[in-house]
């Protein structure tokens, strides 16, 4: 469904990410996999290109430093001349009651979460524009439409990407981009192992379709917004999280 | 010198006037420079001189002169 689409993930080294950076992988599409750490992913991205015949570059710098996300754009524009795919996946979680937020943290959510996201967008679309074509998902939270407990400041930031993601898709509609945005409920990564057995049943509890979601679940329909089969879908938010009720 | 025509073509196209010594004169929100038409004219400049400008560039890209000083940051000789 993606072959041969030069497309671009955020925060693709695990959980989500790297879920989505397989299925792209699995649809043929030319992936530029974004990680942190620097030769972290040189191994894995050489196995998956070698196994689906494609070809999967890592690019390695910090969604909120804007030189080095400057500088991946300008690679990808010089090898290949186009963008068709953006999923801004990256993303941070510091969980703390309302009392217990600290500026700081504040801060690095919002960076992280919303700022990088929307730099992230400016550039890609400047890119996409040259061809008047374009796709970007971006990850927002079913915490960001419902909220929760001890998250004011992820679900203000996650809130912040469905808003962001509603303005960006009548923005850049009438160069052909679309712009749409996931909201994974609970799925089951590393990162929300660490909530522990206790919290994980009750979290069951609430979900109809009786199960955690699991990574290829959002990457699936990533695949699906990302194609042509969405071709007119934008401005969109896809909630998947087995109908839970938080 | 072929830059400077590159640069020319570049509002040409996407502004739609032909007169050159118009063009030279031209300001952001003369004519039919608006918003939009300023995003496109970035991307046509980037595309044209292989560069990619900094977002306080493409803010600050005010007229067509105090492009020709913004694009020689990006060591494009007009």
């Amino acid at each position: 469904m993606l072959d041969g689409k030069v497309s671009l993930i955020t925060g693709g080294s695990r959980g989500i990410g790297r879920a989505i950076v397989e299925r792209f992988a699995e649809e043929g599409a030319t992936i530029y996999v974004n990680s942190r750490k620097p030769n972290s992913l040189d191994e894995y991205c050489a196995e998956l290109a070698e196994s689906h015949e494609t070809e999967v570059i890592p690019l390695y710098y910090d969604v909120t430093d804007i030189q080095g996300m400057k500088n991946a754009f300008m690679r990808i524009s010089k090898e290949r001349s186009r963008l068709d795919i953006l999923v801004n996946n990256a993303g941070i979680m510091k969980d703390a009651i309302l009392g217990m937020i600290r500026h700081e943290d504040i801060e690095e959510i919002f960076r992280t979460n919303v700022f990088a996201v929307i730099e992230h967008i400016q550039y890609a679309a400047r890119l996409m524009k040259r061809y008047k074509s374009g796709c970007i998902v971006n990850i927002s939270s079913i915490i960001g439409t419902m909220g929760n407990p001890g998250q004011v400041a992820y679900s203000a930031s996650k809130g912040a990407v469905i808003s962001l993601t509603k303005s960006a898709a009548k923005e850049l509609a009438s160069d052909g981009i679309r712009v749409n945005a996931i909201a994974p409920g609970m799925v089951d990564t590393d990162m929300y192992r660490s909530v522990g057995d206790a919290l994980r049943d009750e979290h069951l509890r609430t979900i109809k379709l009786g199960r955690l979601g699991e990574a290829r679940d959002i990457s699936d329909a990533i695949v699906f917004l990302s194609s042509g089969m969405a071709g007119y879908i934008t401005g969109q938010i896809l909630t998947v999280d087995g109908c839970t009720i938080i | 010198m072929q830059h400077d025509e590159a640069y020319v073509n570049a509002f040409r196209s996407v502004l739609k006037i032909q007169d050159s010594d118009k063009i030279k004169a031209m300001k952001y929100r003369d004519d039919n420079w608006d918003s939009v038409a300023h995003m496109v004219l970035m991307s046509e400049i980037e595309n044209t001189f292989g560069v990619m400008l900094d977002i306080e560039d493409v803010v600050d890209f005010s007229s067509f002169e105090k492009g020709k000083e913004i694009l020689r940051k990006y060591n494009v000789e007009l």
